[in-house]
């Protein structure tokens, strides 16, 4: 007790007299209201949310039994094993691969149309936005098959192809048709936070930067960009973490030659019923995805 | 020798409003000027046109002779300390003083060494390593000078930088500001629209007014000799009395009085009599001095403000208050409200001022 009274004052750098105790009591207090608030999300959350996370982990560290149902009660890491084969091995480096190059692409067609956005009337960006949520209003499965007929051997891509003399396209049921529809299917995600941050964004440092002298691209690499990074690590991770774990898209434009992480999963758990390797993936695809998401907290995205 | 600046018919529209009209104006080298003006007078949209920020619909402006039209800012030889200081948020102070020198391929520790002495003039030695949002107003307003200033431009312009601070900083960044630029001897452009501030700081004032260029002088021109009332009004205190011109020598005021004062003047040019406060003298009914009689009014005292170093006298003159300043000194004689009075002033036509 005395202890604390004999604490020497802290001053800080005004030199104004700081007192620890009270601000402190004041924090406990706030942090205690806002628990309070929050408790029925946190308890949703746990619910619905990490409840089913921990049967998914548990379940990956099972053991299938011949019949095909998965015993509880020898854990091993068996399934963990199977990843390390090559055709597992094979699926998730494709599927990390073709993630990677959605999200690159998504990024260098959004950025500049979220750029062009944001430096619209609010009238034009309001217009553009619902463009942008257009898609969402169907379905997107159907969206898929939509993509279907579009690249389809007689689908409009292939016959126009064709009367330019260039020949059929055959790039249904490829890895470039999955991209294409992925990139289609989440571009709005890369869009809306791009624009976000671009729209936050000071228009006079972009002045001050060009009235100390910078070039227009000197501007845009030394201050648009690191002040839209936010917009960017978020954007990135909302397209490569679903891309990631893609079942519908693939399945309907990938074909079988090239499986993916997400139907590699549903054979798992419905064909091959083997739910702990099934498990496993879900797993790992999980833990890639923390990773992502712990990067973008750590680089100071905390605004989005 | 050629000017700093030179603006020569400069206009500036935005879809229909009309920023800055027609305006001519040259700033020396060397020289403390201000654009001084109310709020929306077009003084920003002027900076950013020197600037090249903003370019005019029509004119032209040379800096040091060299004409700069449609130039982009990173190729003039300005720099500007804009009004919230648009500091990078993302750099340290060092990293944003020395960011114009970077984009200049300037060797890095050339560098360095010119950003840190330059954060030590402007007296914020220890903080380089700070970020902006870290500081206070007043070093937030220093990392912005020092930003611009390292680039050694010809012309600094600054855009109300004084603007966001409290009385106090305010006055000592005057005081600051002005040495600073003595000691650089680079011409800064400084927008303000505190009158007090224009003429404790500048050379030269120019006053502006809805897009318009109204007068350009001395601190003491503008205040003495403003030509037209716009400006005699904005400038300090004064009392403008409607008048029409007579002759070369005479003003009728609107209830038909006639007195003597000279114009430049057409006859029938409605015009204002510019009377400052301190420049009326006051004394009993009657103790008008002979010269001054043909510049002169009589009236009553309708109240008396006592300031401690003067007193003010509010003087009912028929259809007009007048507003005098008296010494409030045993010297002087003092009067009550009631009291019946005569005040008069010296002949000179400073105090005509076009409507
Ligand atoms: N980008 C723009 N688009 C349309 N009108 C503008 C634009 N910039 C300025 N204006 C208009 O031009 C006029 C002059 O503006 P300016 O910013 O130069 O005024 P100011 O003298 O700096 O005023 P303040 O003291 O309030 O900063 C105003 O009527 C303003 O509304
Ligand atoms: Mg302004």
């Amino acid at each position: 007790m005395t202890a604390v009274q004999e604490q020497p004052k802290q001053l800080d750098e005004t030199g104004d007299v700081v007192t620890p105790l009270l601000e402190l009591a004041n924090e406990k207090n706030k942090r205690r209201r806002g628990l309070l608030l929050a408790l029925p999300a946190y308890i949703y959350i746990v619910l619905f949310f990490a409840l089913p996370l921990i049967i998914v982990v548990v379940y990956s560290f099972a053991t299938r039994t011949r019949t095909g149902g998965t015993d509880l009660s020898g854990w091993n890491i068996e399934a963990y094993e199977k990843l390390g084969e090559p055709i597992v091995r094979d699926i998730l480096f494709r599927s990390l691969w073709l993630a990677l190059i959605t999200t690159v692409i998504c990024l260098v067609v959004a950025y500049p149309f979220a750029y062009f956005l944001a430096t619209r009337s609010p009238t034009v960006r309001n217009i553009m936005l619902v463009f942008v949520m257009i898609p969402f209003w169907s379905n997107f499965l159907v969206r898929n098959y939509a993509w279907r007929v579009l690249l389809g051997n007689d689908g409009p891509v292939s016959q126009l192809t064709e009367a330019l003399g260039l020949g059929q396209t055959t790039i249904l049921f490829t890895p470039t048709a999955v991209v294409l529809g992925l990139v289609y299917g989440f571009l709005p995600f890369m869009i809306l936070p791009l624009y976000a941050s671009i729209e936050r964004l000071d228009w006079s440092l972009i002045e001050a930067g060009r009235d100390l002298g910078a070039s227009g691209f000197q501007t845009f690499r030394k201050v648009t960009l690191p002040l839209s990074m936010p917009g960017i690590i978020a954007g990135c991770i909302l397209v490569f973490v679903p891309s990631l774990g893609a079942y519908v898209t693939p399945e309907i434009l990938g074909g079988a030659k090239t499986t993916l992480l997400g139907s590699y999963i549903v054979t798992q758990f419905l064909t091959a019923r083997n739910w702990p390797v099934g498990a496993s993936v879900s797993t790992v695809l999980m833990i890639v995805m923390l990773v992502a998401a712990l990067t973008y907290f750590r680089s100071g995205g905390k605004n989005l | 020798m050629t000017a700093a600046v030179e603006i020569r018919g400069v206009t500036k529209r935005f879809d229909d409003v009309v920023a800055v009209d027609s305006v001519d104006l040259e700033i020396a080298d060397g020289e403390f000027f201000a654009l001084l003006g109310p709020s929306g007078c077009g003084k920003t949209t002027t900076l950013r046109m020197i600037a090249g920020l903003e370019f005019p619909t029509e004119g032209s402006i040379r800096i040091f002779g060299e004409e700069v039209g449609t130039l982009p800012p990173n190729k003039r030889p300005v720099n500007t300390v804009f009004q919230n200081y648009a500091l990078f948020p993302h750099m340290s102070v060092l990293d944003n003083v020395s960011f114009g020198l970077r984009m200049k391929k300037v060797d890095k520790t050339d560098a360095r060494a010119k950003s840190m002495k330059m954060i030590d003039l402007v007296q914020l030695g220890g903080m380089e390593g700070r970020k902006p949002s870290q500081l206070s107003g007043g070093q937030q307003q220093r990392v912005a000078l020092a930003r611009a200033l390292v680039n050694e431009p010809k012309v600094l312009l600054l855009d109300e930088p004084l603007g966001a601070l409290d009385l106090k900083l305010r006055q000592e960044m005057q005081t600051e500001l002005k040495s600073l630029q003595r000691e650089l001897g680079v011409s800064f452009v400084f927008v303000t629209h505190d009158q007090e501030e224009a003429m404790a700081m500048s050379d030269r004032i120019a006053v502006m007014h809805d897009g318009q260029l109204l007068q350009v002088g001395s601190p003491e021109e503008i205040y003495e000799r403003p030509t037209n009332r716009f400006v005699a009004d904005f400038i300090g205190q004064t009392n403008l009395i409607d008048a029409t011109v007579e002759d070369d020598d005479h003003i009728i005021l609107t209830n038909g009085t006639r007195l003597r004062a000279p114009s430049p003047h057409e006859p029938g040019t409605s015009v204002a009599m510019s009377l400052r406060p301190e420049a009326i003298s006051i004394g009993p009914r009657g103790s008008v001095p002979d010269e001054h009689s043909a510049t002169s009014l009589e009236g009553a005292v309708a109240s008396v403000t006592y300031l401690g170093h003067a007193v003010d006298y509010s003087v009912k003159i028929g259809w007009i208050d007048l507003e005098v300043r008296g010494g409030a000194t045993a010297g002087g004689q003092r009067f009550e409200a009631g009291d019946e009075v005569s005040v008069w002033w010296d002949r000179t036509s400073d105090w005509v001022v076009a409507d």
